[in-house]
Parts: C-alpha cells; structure tokens; sequence
C-alpha cells in the first residue's frame, strides 16, 4: 500500500476470493482510516483470480469513499477480470483505467 | 470425479482448481478455464457463507464429462434456501453486512451454460451447472 497526496494505492495480488477478502477489507479500511485519507485506487492488474467476492468488497470501498466525500478509482487491465467487472454493473459508478498513471493524471 | 471436503474457505481456492484441473482435458481457452473457476468459486463459497453459517459441514464436487460438455454438481447439507427464486435474482444477499454483492448466482448463470438449484429447508442445496466446451477447430486461437 502506498499513498499519494490524499489517496491510498492498493496494488493486489493473486487471488481475491471470500477467503482472501476479509483480510484485505481490514488491511485497506485501518490504513485509509488511520492516515486520514479521501480517495483510494484500486490496483487489480496482478490479480490472477477474482470471483463476486472482489465485488462486494470493491462495492464497501466505494461506500467508505463516498462517505469521506472521496472517489474510488479502479485500474485494470487484464481481460478475465474486466469481464466480471462489467457484469457486476460496478463500471457505472466507478471510473476504470487500464494503467495507474492514468488514474492518476485524470484525478 | 467426486470431491468431498470440510467448509474451510482456505478450501475455497483448491476446490475450485481442482475442477479446472478436471476440466481441461477439454481442452478450453483460457476464458472458458477462468469462467468454470469462478463458477465454482461463487457455488462453494455459498456453501461455505450460507449453507454452514452455523457450523462446519462437507461439500461435495462431482464432476463428469460428456463429448464437449462439463456438468459440474456442488451439494452441501446444510441450511438450505427458502425462496431459490429470490435468493437467485440479481444483488439480493442475506448477508448484506457480510459485504456480499448478490451477484454469485448471476456469476453462475452468466459463466456457464446452463444452472439449477435444488434446495430444501434445513436439509441442504444442489447446485448443477454445464458448460460446453468449444471444439478447437471452431475457435480462433
Ligand atoms: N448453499 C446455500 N445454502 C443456503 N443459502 C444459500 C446458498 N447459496 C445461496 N444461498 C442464499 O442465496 C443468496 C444469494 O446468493 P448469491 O447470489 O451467491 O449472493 P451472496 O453470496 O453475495 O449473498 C444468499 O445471500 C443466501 O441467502
Ligand atoms: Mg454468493
């Protein structure tokens, strides 16, 4: 994890599943809580599994945000993960960007 | 083959390997590797959350080939599903604090081909998917 400004970069790795994602919900929220932060962005290019589990948790994310008045901000660019991104319905709500640069420089 | 194991969600991950393992003797691309995975996931996974909410129990895989087509049964013994037509539409969840999206079922029904669920209060729910596996000749590899 690593902050830019008053964002939160978390980059994952592997497999986000149910399993997985109860220990990167607590990690994420501690984090952007302790340093007082406003946005967080989502890095899930390495990511080599997700299944709705990713979805929920990317859905509480967004709600913190929103609460602190900030954005979510998701960047991928791999294809088996995008698929479930759409379906989820998610992309209306929050931005997607193939590369964190870009995610970045639009913000 | 059949699978028999404990409702660990550390079980999560290699239940769901196992049948891509299963699976690829059909020769899939990776798209149609990665839908099964995640199909199996979300069945597990609801097996794991729901079905055993109140206690540990054993979940059955069973899987069987036939031509190009996987047929792919998750069971578990465990709380079952009162209303399956509710529990499968699209963002309703139970467990809404639990930060569940809803969306297993629809994952389920949109990565195969074919989904149904049997279930019955207090004694478990079956979860049957196929999946046709395209002929490499009719792929664009
Ligand atoms: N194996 C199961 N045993 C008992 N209830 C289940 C089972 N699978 C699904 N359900 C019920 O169906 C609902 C919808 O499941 P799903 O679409 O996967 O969403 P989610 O898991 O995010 O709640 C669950 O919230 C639960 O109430
Ligand atoms: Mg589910």
């Amino acid at each position: 994890m690593e902050i830019f400004e008053d964002s939160l970069i978390v980059k994952l790795k592997g497999e986000l599943d149910h399993h997985a994602a109860e220990e990167i919900r607590k990690k994420i929220d501690n984090y952007y809580l302790a340093n007082d932060l406003v946005n967080i962005i989502l890095e899930l290019s390495e990511l080599t599994f997700m299944d709705s589990s990713g979805i929920g948790l990317i859905m509480g994310r967004y709600k913190i945000t929103s609460e602190n008045k900030g954005e979510l901000i998701l960047v991928c660019e791999r294809e088996s993960i995008k698929k479930i991104l759409n379906m989820s319905g998610l992309l209306k709500m929050v931005k997607l960007y193939p590369r964190l640069d870009l995610a970045i420089t639009n913000n | 083959m059949k699978l028999e194991f404990l409702s660990k969600s550390k079980n999560e991950s290699f239940s769901r390997v196992v049948v891509a393992a299963f699976a690829s003797q059909l020769d899939p691309t990776l798209e149609e590797l990665s839908d099964i995975k995640t199909a199996v996931s979300e069945a597990v996974t609801n097996a794991i959350i729901h079905g055993y909410e109140y206690g540990e129990g054993l979940i059955t895989i069973e899987a069987s080939i036939r031509e190009n087509e996987i047929e792919i049964i998750v069971k578990d013994s465990g709380k079952g599903i009162e209303n399956i037509e509710e529990a499968m539409e699209p963002f309703y969840t139970s467990k809404p604090n639990l930060e569940r999206s809803g969306m297993g079922f629809t994952v389920m029904e949109t990565f195969m081909d074919s989904l149904v669920v049997e279930s019955k209060k207090g004694e478990g729910t079956v979860v049957k998917m196929t999946k046709q596996i395209k002929k490499v000749s009719d792929k664009e590899r």
